[in-house]
């Protein structure tokens, strides 16, 4: 593989071969979703009672969420163990075991296999026909188990058994916001959304932490002042800088200055329907009216005044992600606060008045990388360094993911 | 309330009628005017585009869920003026409904009916492809000026949506 050209240093001008080639993709894959690297799978909620199980990936790998009898969590490669047939082809459901229609081997919801027909063979004429030889070990032949760790009502998995904790993986600055969303209370599932975006994935963790865009090219944002340049904000990031909060609070809408002066400040927009921002504040917001949390490399947590939602990023090769929506609330909310996300989950999602163009300025991002194999992309907004900021004029949380990115992807192959 | 009558019960004018409705409909939303859009449904009517999975499953959450005519009508402001997008054709292709029920009576009664729909989608230089394929589930009503949508329920199969999705179904 060609080592990508990095102009200057630093990560401010990041190469479009960053986002085209197969075999970089390869090795993301191998460093950043199966190694060193807690990855998103489900809410607890998705499987209340023992032997529920969702089917879902582990960045390109097919794995199963599925609660035991005891209520524990385990996660599971779906891949037979004995010819490697992907077995589960339901999303969701319910079971007791899991079986392998193609010969039947079956496993625990733990993914130790129990059942192999015919292992002793078939008797047949006073003699005992074929079987599995004599050393063959069923404690051998499991499915491949991923280490898992939930906080907060949601599950996190890793093929990587010497993985440092969920908590030390997130660090402390950015797991205070996490926990300010999922902060112990039950959650309520609300459903999905799905979309095929057809661009690189990390182009996805770089939308949610641009906060450069949101009050340009969401009309709606800078308009009703949900997100915009003079809003009271804050970006942090880990020690890594791989993830980050960019925590919004609402300002005054109407016009001000430079902020407003771009074509998608629209002063005489009036909603026929006002109901679309019916915002009332929660005691667990604690101030920001938005925070928008990137767990690198699979997951975004989005707060939004009372739209709540995890985007879960499913990659499929260089050039395009599934981006799976999972649209929650608390178990306390009163029927009108359910309501009113349900209402709100109208700007987000393949469809809403705001996430919809996202995915449309992803797709044409990868065409004009596909182009133009040569060029980069400029991200020198706020400078070229690394820091938490106090207001979103900066692209730093970009420069940052691609600090930790560069260190990860150029490490030799026996550190990475 | 009169219990429901049995799709029988439903006269051929009225069929008609909604079968004009049904064609009109498409019409309006593959023709580009998109003011015309709001025009199909009632005041306070209902217009949700939901994944069959949210569906089935019994989950709240639509794709696009709006409660009133005004909602439709901040919709097409939206198309128009604020949603960033690839422009693209659609075509719909929009079976013959199925009536599940009448009920009411005079200039009040309510029909239930459903029908299944195709919608293609033509980007510019590109080919036509299968864009969203779903069945309508809906509530019409007799209005002054005609027949109108109390509920449109637009339930998919496609739940893997091709990127976005900006224009009515």
């Amino acid at each position: 593989m060609t080592p990508l050209h990095w102009e200057a240093d630093g990560t401010h001008r990041i190469p479009f071969a960053a986002y085209t080639s197969d075999a970089l993709h390869r090795q993301e894959l191998a460093r950043l979703f199966y190694k060193n690297h807690w990855c998103y799978v489900g809410l607890e909620v998705e499987i209340p009672e023992p032997g529920d199980f969702k089917r879902t990936v582990v960045g390109e790998r097919s794995v199963i969420m599925v609660r035991a009898a005891d209520g524990a969590i385990s996660v599971v490669e779906n891949v037979c163990a004995h010819r490697g047939m992907q077995f589960c082809r339901e999303r969701h459901g319910k079971r007791s075991e899991f079986v392998c229609p193609y010969h039947q081997w079956s496993y625990t919801l733990q993914g130790d296999l129990q059942g192999v027909p015919f292992r002793r063979g078939v008797k047949q004429g006073g003699r005992i026909n074929g079987g599995m030889p004599a050393d063959f070990n069923t404690a051998d032949h499991g499915l491949t188990k991923l280490r898992v760790a939930s906080r907060g009502g949601v599950v996190f998995a890793t093929f990587d058994h010497a993985m440092e904790t969920l908590e030390d993986f997130i660090g402390p600055a950015v797991l205070a916001y996490f926990d300010r969303l999922f902060n112990g209370r039950a959650l309520t599932l609300l459903g999905y959304n799905r979309q095929r975006i057809p661009g690189n994935w990390k182009l996805m963790q770089e939308n949610i932490k641009d906060p450069y865009h949101p009050g340009l090219l969401h009309t709606w944002f800078v308009t009703f002042g949900l997100w915009r340049a003079d809003n009271e904000s804050k970006l942090v990031m880990d020690r890594h800088h791989r993830h980050a909060a960019m925590v919004s609070t609402r300002g005054t809408a109407g016009a001000a200055g430079a902020v407003t002066a771009v074509a998608s400040f629209k002063p005489a927009m009036q909603l026929q329907d006002p109901r679309f921002l019916d915002i009332v504040a929660e005691p667990w917001w604690g101030g920001p009216t938005a925070v928008m949390t990137t767990l690198f490399p699979s997951v975004i947590f989005q707060q939004q005044v009372n739209s709540v939602s995890v985007r879960h990023i499913q990659p499929d090769g260089h050039g395009a992600f599934d981006f799976v929506w999972t649209h929650f609330g608390f178990a306390d909310d009163a029927p009108d606060m359910t309501q009113r996300r349900l209402r709100q989950a109208n700007l987000f999602g393949p469809a809403g008045f705001v996430s919809a163009d996202d995915g449309e300025v992803i797709e044409f991002s990868q065409q004009g990388f596909e182009q133009k194999p040569q060029h980069r992309t400029l991200v020198e907004l706020g400078g070229h360094g690394v820091a938490d900021a106090d207001h979103m004029v900066t692209e730093t949380l970009i420069r940052g993911m691609y600090r930790y990115w560069r260190q990860v992807m150029e490490a030799d192959e026996a550190a990475a | 309330m009169t219990p429901d009558l049995p799709p029988a019960a439903l006269d051929f004018e009225t069929y008609q009628a909604l079968l004009q409705l049904q064609a009109d409909y498409a019409a309006a939303v593959d023709g580009g005017d998109w003011s015309l859009w709001p025009e199909f449904f009632t005041d306070d009517a209902v217009y949700r585009l939901q994944p069959r999975e949210n569906h089935e499953r019994g989950f709240p959450l639509a794709t696009l869920s709006f409660e009133s005519k005004g909602m439709l009508i901040d919709r097409v402001y939206g198309i128009r003026e604020t949603l960033f997008h690839d422009p693209y054709y659609q075509r719909h292709v929009v079976g013959l409904p199925r009536v599940l029920g009448v009920s009411g009576q005079g200039a009040r009664w309510r029909l239930r009916c459903e029908s299944n729909y195709a919608v293609f989608r033509t980007k510019l230089d590109g080919p036509s492809t299968v864009f969203n394929v779903g069945r309508y589930l809906d509530t019409v009503v007799q209005t002054p000026t005609g027949l109108k949508f109390a509920e449109r329920l637009c339930v998919y199969d496609s739940e893997m949506i091709p990127n976005a999705m900006i224009y009515p179904i």
